[in-house]
């Protein structure tokens, strides 16, 4: 046991870097399982310190960085509209566990109490929630930004409304803050009149999109449903509209029934699902979107570890959104996904985490 | 192959017994395994079929039964009140974290519903063999609860009852936290519990501060995922139904910009106390 701890006598990561950057360089597994415990002798011996110190420094730490239209972030992991973002302290807390950028809750026109409980139910394989765009308001939120500090925040406003007048009244108010992006709710499941009814119709999402870019010079991210006939006819309406990125996917209509009482278990009968079991979807959607449209795609919907995250990188999203995944895993998913995605550009000799976009759009 | 078990749904379940605490205040008596473990300090969110769905803290846990306890104040409560024996309500949870009872001097402040979580947390500490001085505060008598049965629980202990009104109709004439005071200066204690109204756990909380006691108190929010993402029970940065209900005294001094001055309403507005 002593023996096999004075292995590990150097700080543990320099094993794990340098372990990842064999495995690139060696032909197999079987060779690199070979190497591994020639290696592993060495260490033992404490002979490979210089080495593997020397093997670190040429190891290039991948880049984890990206930009959006404009928008730099220094990582592609954000967190997804609707989760915690009620107040900038808890979106704080949110940047501080390790996201690149943080979206609030949707802010309407008009304080809204939202739907009476229950508002959230689980199902297999996630969520369903009609919380019912519960807000307290353009001026009130506008009136909490002002006495926070958000300089430093990577902090992306969603903005949800009925009517064009009210969305450029909302960005011109907000415009003078120091918030980097808007990201437009089209796309909402459950709220008549909001979101998603608006998002289905091709003329109202080109005149809310070009309204709010007349206000604005910050980068407009669109957030689009997949509860619509064709995803990509609506993309390219909102590239069209001048739309900087398109969020993609929303939560998906869905309902759950008690068995017992006979009832839809939501207040409003039916939510949004999200989680696992929406994840084929969003891919199939992102990748869908991303090769039709220009602008780039940020994936969302079922994300729950860095796997999840590769394969809409590969789908073609230039970042992504988690949500669900903070109520299974907690904060803690930025970090370890952070760490998975670093190992896995390390494992496949990738610089950057741009070089992996859209790459399943070869085949 | 099984799927796994979903937790965070409500289970059906029937009421077994109904106990009237005061004119406005009855427990709820049903059979669940899962509550029957809570630990005290811990709520359920309590789904009333057709009506809404609330949190409310489990009173009582014993033998696969669970307890809870409720005022009649809006339409949900008003419903849960009237439940006969056989209805059928949804539970999920237990939520949150507990409190963490302590060997040694304690004390409990309590008021109204405020009582409820505290119960069981009597019942460990009791067994504890802990000394505990007990503040109960109301605004008239009709509005006590739980009387007898503290008293029960605290004789098999050390341990003192202080009894407040503010009409003065049982106990002393004044407020709960007019009446530690002097029970602070004459005593050392390890820890002070208190569930309530915000406005007296922050006095509480300020004279727990001035004596450099140590402090678990319960806190109460709007409530509406009930697992720490919707962020509608938010109190600084953290979320009552997930990092609470039990606030320590460090937790306190991180939010006292809003604890005892503000809570948010269903829309997420800051309304003030």
């Amino acid at each position: 046991m002593g023996i096999f701890l004075g292995a590990f006598s150097y700080p543990l990561h320099i094993y794990h870097s340098s372990a990842l950057f064999l495995m690139n360089l060696v032909p197999n597994r079987i060779a690199y399982q070979s190497l591994f415990k020639i290696i592993f002798y060495l260490m033992r011996q404490n002979l490979l310190k210089d080495y593997l110190i020397y093997l670190e420094s040429q190891m290039q730490e991948p880049d984890l960085s990206i930009e959006i239209s404009g928008f730099k972030m220094g990582n592609p992991l954000m967190l997804a509209s609707g989760i915690l973002g009620t107040t900038i302290a808890s979106l704080r807390k949110v940047f501080e566990a390790g996201a690149g950028a943080v979206v609030t809750k949707s802010i309407g026109y008009e304080p809204r109490a939202g739907y009476e409980n229950p508002t959230l139910v689980e199902v297999h394989g996630g969520y369903l929630n009609a919380i019912g765009l519960s807000n307290p308001g353009i001026r009130e939120f506008y009136n909490e930004l002002l006495e926070s500090k958000i300089d430093d925040l990577p902090l992306i406003v969603s903005l949800f409304g009925s009517k064009k007048s009210e969305f450029r009244y909302m960005t011109s108010l907000l415009d003078k803050l120091n918030i980097k992006a808007y990201e437009l709710n089209l796309s909402c499941p459950h709220v008549m009149g909001f979101g998603n009814e608006v998002g289905q119709d091709p003329k109202a999402v080109r005149r809310i999109i070009e309204s709010v870019k007349e206000e604005t010079k910050k980068p407009v991210f669109v957030k689009l449903s997949p509860n619509v006939k064709d995803i990509v006819e609506i993309a390219k309406v909102a590239e069209n509209s001048g739309a900087d990125a398109l969020t993609v996917i929303n939560t998906i209509r869905a309902m759950s029934i008690d068995i017992e009482t006979f009832r839809p278990i939501l207040a409003n009968k039916i939510g949004g699902l999200s989680g696992p079991a929406i994840k084929p979807i969003a891919v199939r959607c992102v990748y869908e979107v991303s090769k039709e449209v220009k602008i780039p795609v940020i994936g969302c919907g079922g994300i729950m570890n860095w796997q999840d995250v590769i394969e809409f990188f590969l789908a073609g999203a230039r970042a992504v959104q988690i949500g669900t995944a903070i109520a299974y895993e907690g904060l803690s998913i930025f970090e370890k996904i952070k760490k998975g995605i670093r190992d896995y550009l390390i494992i496949k000799g990738k610089k950057s985490v741009r070089d992996i976009v859209g790459l399943s759009h070869d085949f | 192959m099984a799927f796994p078990m979903i937790f965070n749904k409500p289970r059906i379940v029937k009421v077994l017994k109904v106990i009237d605490e005061s004119p406005t205040v009855r427990s709820l008596i049903f059979k669940d395994d899962l509550c029957s473990k809570a630990k005290p300090g811990q709520f359920i969110m309590v789904w009333i079929p057709g009506v809404g769905e609330i949190p409310m803290s489990v009173s009582m846990m014993k033998d696969g039964l669970a307890g809870l306890t409720v005022r009649k104040v809006g339409e949900a409560s008003n419903a849960l009140f009237n439940m006969k024996v056989n209805s059928m309500i949804g539970i999920r949870g237990p939520y949150g974290n507990s409190f963490n009872p302590i060997i040694g001097k304690v004390m409990i402040v309590g008021a109204g519903t405020g009582l409820a979580p505290l119960m069981p947390l009597l019942d460990i500490l009791t067994d504890k063999s802990a000394s505990i001085d007990m503040i109960v505060g109301g605004k008239t008598v009709e509005e006590f609860i739980f009387m007898n049965k503290i008293k029960e629980i605290l004789s098999k202990t050390e341990s003192k009852i202080v009894v407040t009104t503010e009409d003065g109709s049982y106990g002393i004439k004044g407020l709960v936290t007019d009446a530690i005071l002097p029970i602070l200066k004459e005593k050392r204690f390890d820890m002070i519990y208190t569930c309530g109204p915000e406005l007296m756990m922050k006095k509480v909380f300020d004279m727990a501060q001035e004596f450099n006691i140590p402090i678990q108190a319960s806190l109460e929010r709007v409530m509406k995922c009930g697992i720490g993402i919707c962020g509608s029970c938010c109190i600084g940065k953290y979320n009552v139904c997930k990092d609470g209900p039990v606030f320590d005294f460090q937790m306190l001094k991180e939010v006292k910009d809003e604890f005892g001055l503000f809570k948010r309403d269903h829309s997420g507005k800051r309304v003030m106390f």
